[in-house]
Formats: C-alpha cells, sequence, structure tokens
C-alpha cells in the first residue's frame, strides 16, 4: 500500500478549489476508489455519481490531469507514482456540486431526435435482418451516454453551442437509429437544423475519448455529414428544388 | 414547510431500470398520466449492467422450445418454492414482450435465417437468451427508455423517493428529495407502481450499485406489505475476485454459455464432481460428452455441467477453494481461451474482454480469469399478486427485482430480463386501470407530511455522530461474514443484534454539509431501508431451517420436504417485525405433471 496525493475541485459553479487529500492506494485501484476513499475518511459530502463500477453504466466521467475520462476504469496505477492526479468536473456543463454536473441539456437534445420508426413487419413474428448489417448500428448503439465525446468537443467545450448543436453522443444516437436496418424516418433536416451537424469540424476528438472506442466520427459523423450535403448541398439536387419551388 | 414542490400523476412509478421503463410505457398506453422517479440518471440504473441476455422460448434455434420447457425449467430451478401462476404468465408471455422490444428499435444478434439469435444458459434447457453480445440490458434500456420518453412518460431523475403513504387505506402519495437540491418534492398518485431493484448494498462482495438498498421493500412493508422468501439471496457464482478493488464486480454467465470452463488449481474440471441428482439426466457426465455440446451438436449431447443452476456453482466454486484446490487469489479459474479462439471471444464476449483488460491486466484471450461467487440478486420481495402485480396495500404495485414470487429459492439466468418487462407491463397496466376507477387525489395530512421531513433532516442538527459510510462499512462486515452464502444459527442470530444496534447507531448519526448533492446524507437516507431490509434477510434465513437454492445452512444441510410447502413472510404487527409461514400455491395436476416428468 502507498500514499497518493490528490486534489479533487470542491465547489459549485460560482465558486471552488482544488483540494488536497492524500489516499492509502491499493493494487489495482482505479480513481473513483480513491474518491470513495475520500467520501469515507475526510469528506462525506464529496460528491460524484457512479453506479456500475465496471464502465457499464457511464456514470462517472469527470476530467483525470484535464483528460475526460470514466474514473472507475482509470487506474491510479496509470500514472507516475510522484504525480499528483488532479480530478475536476467535465468542463463543458455547469457544475452542481464538486465532480457532478448539470447534464440536463443532453437529455433534451436526445428528446428531439425523431424517434424511431420501423418498416412493417416482415413475417408476423418480426423482421428478419442479417448479423452484419445489425453490427453497424450495434456499434452506434453501445453508447453509454458518458458524455465525454460531449466535453471535449470544442463546440460545447469552448463555445458553449448546447441549444444549436445537439453532440456527438447525440449523432451517434441518431446514427444508431438510422443505420437500424428496419428504419425508414428521415432525419436529414433534423441534423442540419436542430442538431446542427455542420458545427462539427472533424477534429476526432470524440473518438479519441469514447471509453466504448466507438469510432464516432467516421462511421456516425461523417455519414450523417454526408445525407445533409447530399440533400441540400448538391448543386443539381438544388437546382431541381429551386424549378420545382416556382 | 419546506414542500413547494408538489405533482399529481394518475400512476406513479418509483424506479427507471426495465420494470419501471416498461411500467411506464403500459401505464400510458392505457391513458393514464405517468410519472416516472428515478435515483440516478435515466438509463443508469441496473438493467444496463445485465449482460447475457434475456430468456424466452421464442423457439428459433431449438424449435422444440416453448413455454412449458420454460416454466418447467424455472420451477426446478426455484427448487419448488417459485409461485406456479407467475412462473406460468412469465412463460408465457416473455416472447411477445420481447419481440416488441425489436419494434421499438431494439437490435438483438440475428442467426443465419435472419430471426433473433438464442444463447445457452444455466438451468435452461434449451438455448434461450436473446441477447447483443454481452451487453443485452444496456440495449433493452436504452430501447425503453427512449420509447418512454417520447410516449410522454414524466421524468423526474436523480429525485429519491423516501416514504410512501396511504389514505384510507389506499396508496395516496410518495414524499422524495432532489439529489442535485436537497429540496423536497411531494408526488401525489392514484396508483404507484414499485419497481426500485434489489439489496445488493449491504454485501461486501457484491456486482450491485449504490442504488441497491432495498427502498421499495422497506417502503412498501412501513405501508403494511409483506416480504416474501426473503433468505433467498443470489450469490451469482462468477464474480471478478482481483484485484481487490473491482472484487464482485459481474463476470457473465455468458462465459460459460458460449463454452467457458470452469478449473480449480490442480487443473481439473471439477464440476463433474457436484451434479445434482435433480440435473443428473440433463448434464453432461463426461468432459467428452461437454466439448462435444460446446462444439455444436446440442441434440446428441448433454449440456456440460458449468451450465448448473448458480446455486450450484456457486457452492461448488466455495468448496473448492476450501479444499485448499482455489486460485491464488481465492476462487476459480474460469476459461474461454482453452474452448474458443480471440476472434470469437472478442466478437461474443466483448465487454469481458475490455473489463477484463482494463481492470485486470489479463486477456482472457489467452489467460483464465480468476471468479468467485459475488451478491448479485435477491429472489425474494414484496409479495404481489400474480396476475396484477398488486402488493397487499391497495394500490400499491410491485414488478422486477423487488416483487418476489416468480423465481423461488434460486433464479436462473436471463430469467430477471424477461420478468423485468413481464411484470413491468402487467403492473402498469393494473396501476392504470385501478387509478381510473378512483374519484381524485387523496388528501395527505400535511403535518405528517412535516413531521417526515423533520426526521430526515435531524442528522443536520447534530454534532460527533457517527458517518453514515462507517455504518455501511459495518453492514457489509455483518452480512458478509454472517449473512453469506453458507449459514448457521448462531451467527445469524447475532447479526440481527448487530443489525439493530447498528440501526440505532444510525439514528445518532450526523451529518456535515448542506443538502445539496451530499452522498453523505443521502446513504444516511438510504441506509434506513437496507438496515430494514438486512434484518428481515436475517430473521427469514434463521427461520428456514433447511437447505434448499440459494439458502444453505450448515446446520441443515438437507432440503426438507415438509418446508418446500411453505414460503416465509416478514410482516409488521404492531411495531414489530414478524415471521409467519405463508403456504406456497400448488399447481393444477397438468402443470405439477410437467414440472416433475418434463413435456
Amino acid at each position: 500500500m502507498a500514499e497518493r496525493t490528490f486534489e479533487v475541485y470542491r465547489g459549485d459553479d460560482h465558486s471552488g478549489e482544488l483540494e488536497p487529500y492524500t489516499v492509502d492506494v491499493d493494487e489495482g485501484m482505479v480513481v473513483l476508489d480513491a474518491i470513495h476513499q475520500i467520501q469515507r475518511t475526510d469528506a462525506p459530502d464529496l460528491a460524484v455519481r457512479w453506479n456500475c463500477k465496471a464502465g457499464k453504466c457511464g456514470s462517472c466521467g469527470a476530467e483525470v490531469n484535464g483528460r475526460p475520462k470514466l474514473t472507475c476504469m482509470t487506474r491510479i496505477s496509470d500514472y507516475p507514482e510522484d504525480e499528483t492526479i488532479t480530478v475536476t468536473p467535465m468542463k463543458a456543463f455547469p457544475v452542481i456540486r464538486d465532480l457532478v454536473t448539470d447534464v440536463s441539456q443532453n437529455y433534451r437534445n436526445n428528446e428531439a431526435i425523431p424517434r424511431f420508426n420501423p418498416r412493417p413487419k416482415d413475417a408476423e413474428d418480426g423482421w428478419r435482418m442479417q448479423q452484419y448489417e445489425v453490427e453497424k448500428a450495434q456499434e452506434m448503439r453501445k453508447c453509454i451516454e458518458c458524455f465525454l465525446c460531449q466535453d471535449v468537443c470544442h463546440v460545447l467545450r469552448s463555445h458553449s453551442k448546447h441549444e444549436e448543436f445537439i453532440g456527438p453522443t447525440y449523432f451517434v444516437r441518431t446514427a444508431g437509429y438510422s443505420m437500424n436496418p428496419i428504419d425508414v424516418e428521415d432525419r436529414t433536416e433534423f441534423l442540419k437544423e436542430r442538431g446542427g451537424i455542420g458545427y462539427c469540424n472533424i477534429t476526432k476528438c470524440c473518438t479519441e475519448v469514447c471509453p466504448e472506442h466507438i469510432t464516432i466520427t467516421d462511421n456516425s459523423i461523417i455519414p450523417l455529414k454526408e445525407r445533409v450535403v447530399d440533400r441540400y448541398y448538391d448543386p443539381i439536387k438544388s437546382l431541381v428544388r429551386l424549378i420545382r419551388r416556382k | 414547510m419546506d414542500l413547494r414542490e408538489r405533482h399529481e400523476h394518475d400512476v406513479l412509478v418509483i424506479g427507471a431500470g426495465g420494470a419501471g421503463l416498461r411500467a411506464a410505457i403500459a401505464a400510458k398506453e392505457a391513458g393514464a398520466s405517468v410519472g416516472l422517479v428515478c435515483k440516478s440518471l435515466l438509463g443508469k440504473a441496473h438493467t444496463v449492467m445485465a449482460e447475457g441476455g434475456v430468456a424466452s422460448a421464442l423457439g428459433n434455434v431449438r424449435p422444440e422450445d416453448n413455454w412449458k420447457v420454460h416454466f418447467r425449467d424455472t420451477m426446478r430451478g426455484g427448487k419448488g418454492l417459485n409461485d406456479w401462476r407467475m412462473a406460468r404468465i412469465h412463460a408465457q408471455e416473455a416472447p411477445d414482450r420481447v419481440r416488441e422490444l425489436e419494434a421499438w428499435g431494439a437490435l438483438f444478434d440475428r442467426m443465419e435465417d435472419g430471426r433473433m439469435n438464442q444463447r445457452p444458459f444455466g438451468g435452461h434447457t434449451y438455448a434461450r437468451l436473446a441477447h447483443v453480445g454481452d451487453r443485452t440490458g444496456l440495449e433493452m434500456i436504452r430501447t425503453l427508455q427512449d420509447h418512454a420518453v417520447h410516449e410522454g412518460v414524466d421524468v423526474f431523475m436523480e429525485c429519491t423517493v423516501f416514504r410512501l403513504f396511504t389514505v384510507d387505506g389506499r396508496i395516496a402519495g410518495a414524499l422524495a428529495y432532489w439529489r442535485p437540491t436537497g429540496e423536497f418534492v411531494l408526488f401525489r398518485a392514484k396508483s404507484i407502481v414499485l419497481a426500485t431493484g434489489g439489496i445488493g448494498k449491504g454485501w461486501k462482495v457484491t456486482s450491485n450499485s449504490w442504488e441497491y438498498t432495498g427502498d421499495g421493500m422497506a417502503m412498501a412493508y412501513d405501508v403494511g406489505a409483506e416480504l416474501l422468501g426473503m433468505e433467498f439471496v443470489q450469490f451469482h457464482p462468477t464474480g471478478m475476485v482481483w484485484p481487490p478493488s473491482v472484487a464482485g464486480t459481474l463476470v457473465t454467465e455468458g462465459v460459460r454459455g458460449e463454452g467457458g470452463i470452469l478449473t480449480n488449481s490442480e487443473g481439473e474440471r471439477f464440476m463433474f464432481r457436484y451434479i445434482p441428482d435433480l440435473y443428473k439426466e440433463d448434464t453432461a457426465d463426461t468432459e467428452d460428452e461437454a466439448d462435444r455440446w460446446a462444439a455444436g451438436d446440442r441434440v446428441n449431447n448433454r449440456r456440460p455441467p458449468e451450465l448448473l443452476t448458480r446455486d450450484v456453482v456457486a457452492k461448488a466454486i466455495v468448496a473448492e477453494v476450501e479444499a485448499g484446490r482455489g486460485t491464488p487469489h481465492g476462487g476459480a479459474y474460469l476459461d474461454i481461451a482453452a474452448k474458443r479462439d480471440p476472434e470469437y471471444i472478442k466478437a461474443k464476449l466483448p465487454s469481458m474482454y475490455h473489463q477484463f483488460k482494463e481492470l485486470a491486466g489479463v486477456d482472457i484471450t489467452v489467460d483464465a480469469m480468476e471468479v468467485g461467487p459475488t451478491l448479485h440478486y435477491v429472489m425474494g420481495g414484496v409479495k404481489v399478486e400474480p396476475e396484477t402485480a398488486e402488493t397487499a396495500v391497495p394500490g400499491l404495485y410491485a414488478a422486477g427485482e423487488v416483487a418476489a414470487g416468480l423465481h423461488g429459492a434460486n433464479r436462473l439466468g436471463g430469467n430477471s430480463l424477461s420478468d423485468l418487462v413481464v411484470f413491468g407491463q402487467r403492473s402498469g397496466a393494473a396501476a392504470a386501470e385501478s387509478a381510473a376507477a378512483e374519484e381524485g387525489y387523496r388528501e395527505i395530512q400535511e403535518d405528517l407530511l412535516e413531521k417526515t421531513i423533520e426526521e430526515v433532516i435531524a442528522p443536520f442538527g447534530r454534532q460527533g455522530g457517527h458517518n453514515p459510510f462507517e455504518i455501511q462499512e459495518e453492514l457489509k462486515n455483518v452480512l458478509g461474514a454472517k449473512v453469506g452464502i453458507v449459514r448457521t444459527a448462531d451467527p445469524l442470530q447475532e447479526a440481527i443484534g448487530d443489525i439493530r444496534a447498528l440501526r440505532n447507531a444510525l439514528k445518532a448519526c450526523s451529518i456535515d454539509g448542506g443538502r445539496a448533492y451530499n452522498p453523505g446524507w443521502n446513504t444516511w437516507i438510504d441506509l434506513r431501508s437496507l438496515l430494514q431490509v438486512a434484518e428481515a434477510v436475517a430473521m427469514s434465513a434463521l427461520d428456514r431451517q433447511e437447505s434448499r437454492g440459494a439458502h444453505t445452512r450448515l446446520d441443515f444441510p438437507d432440503s426438507d420436504p415438509e418446508l418446500v410447502k411453505h414460503n416465509t413472510v416478514v410482516r409488521d404487527e404492531g411495531g414489530r417485525m414478524t415471521i409467519v409461514m405463508d403456504p406456497v400455491p400448488s399447481p393444477p395436476e397438468e402443470l405439477r405433471t410437467l414440472i416433475d416428468e418434463g413435456v
């Protein structure tokens, strides 16, 4: 067992500071274990979200030494022994208390996505789909809504465009619906207008932080952007639309 | 009084895992206004962690499968204590409930012909679990969550209900607080569905999250409902045992369903020595036969003994460790690498691959995992009517893990996800129907609300008392040591005393800080439920003087044919927790024959 120094943000959206804590570190411990130990020994009111502690629910996202991470999957031994580990709340969202942020805008963005809409059943007992067809959508369905990709995305993190841009999490969600082989809904206008997909300039930061290793940019955002471009910016199609409108 | 925020709904659902979401959808479909309250963010409930699959006799992989086989498997797995009517409803309705998820956007893995695939699991005669790799629960909760939201269910997240109220004998409302602010909120409702899940947070080694503190059971008990079968607490045989900080984290039964084997430190595949008489006919007795089954010939070979029911496998691992044949960290080896190639493992068990790689530094496509029992599920819970899921309190319903009856003395893997959608749907529909017959909302006495709020803010006024986390740690030690996987009268008796002492200590706790997002205070409130439920578990375990399913008594190692006729029921009699024996309903003759002799 070794002692390590942590600095944890204590405070709310208006004021706060990094508070130092010493933690007895056992083999295999993750950052969330250290936070829990601080709760038990020093600060029972230290606020943190968590549920599964196995990387499956996406509750415990925070920034460890400035990098968006699931604290339950970040091993303390990944950091050099003499290094202080700093844990701060996700920067893209307003802080409620300590490591807990207000992520309610994400849920409002999700509600705005046109819902799943299946074609009529193929048979009395449902639909027929091939495994290779469902696998494309299943990659998107792996999303655990941890919001780390939202946190790292500069459109949200630096420019706070939460109202105009649904963010990588919800492009992944939209792609999950649209890649479902039996879905027939058209979400192109949504992506362009309410979704604000044009704000994304493909820096791929979201893909880098995804704990589920979803290739967010290449497999969801770029194909969705292509649909928007095909519909709205293809010169021949635009001309046809212009003529029809007259 | 500090209670400005008030809401009214025809149906209030407490808990937003699979059962709560499905109940909310059903109530909404029936035309009710529906509120859904949950302790965490939406989509983070325990269902999200379910891995292996949802059991339903679709008959896709094995056309011989039907509800009767599923019913029989469930009853045999429950060692005779299941409510046969719940088991029949469950087996008959699970296929429709699973197929409807696909209509709402769920994408299950497929067979060659394009239909849903199914995988084998412990205690199921045929491959029966519809699945999505090893993240079936995530797919289900996301599907249900989005469907519920789009259907117009009002969601109140990070809001903890801590007290129910009845007026003139019927449920009338619930008092809660917002976790982000600590402000109180009153929900009045014509019907309430409890879908609050289990109790695992009382044990040291568990796969359960902080939310699992028995709130629904304790609150229902407080307003007059009964708790049935609380001694039946399931230890899943395969939790991680190392490193210490992740001890208890679940390793899906899907590993064994996909061909994984259990071995001891001598390299012996030991499960062949632990096949109970009940399953001898259905289980392979040589490694060759088990391997042929795993290789795909499931018609001419019987299932490997690794796929025996969870109670049997968990106890076998404990016995091997006690006999000195455990792994370095006190478990058994679970080896899939010996039987499947790396690509297959990564495709079928992707999250297990990452979990071991990232948390334990073990590559499961090369090396064996070390595993041991972890507290996973409680078969016991609130006693309900089989058809409607209504409790003894009119207007109060319970579905999913918080309810009892379906699983008897031991639950089969995969039968929980199906339980959630089958009885979630039934409870929501029944709650909406009885709400429609109610004239209006019942008035809850203001002074009662005031007194209840004063009780829960009392620790802020105290100084120098215990920190709630210390009480939680102590409870985990007590239950882990004295109400664990094997039990004896004296330690159980001691545990009851310890739990009562902890309940007194809890009353003297003091809390620092304010009410806004204060985990210390939140834990204090949750511990009130958890300690009450822990006492019910210890009392029920002391009372059942036999070993059956998940309940093992060293001082009564055999099953008692008399005791299969009785369920243990805990109820409040004049402020005292009292145990009564409740007759187990006897199935009609044709179902009896089905259970004993097969389909």
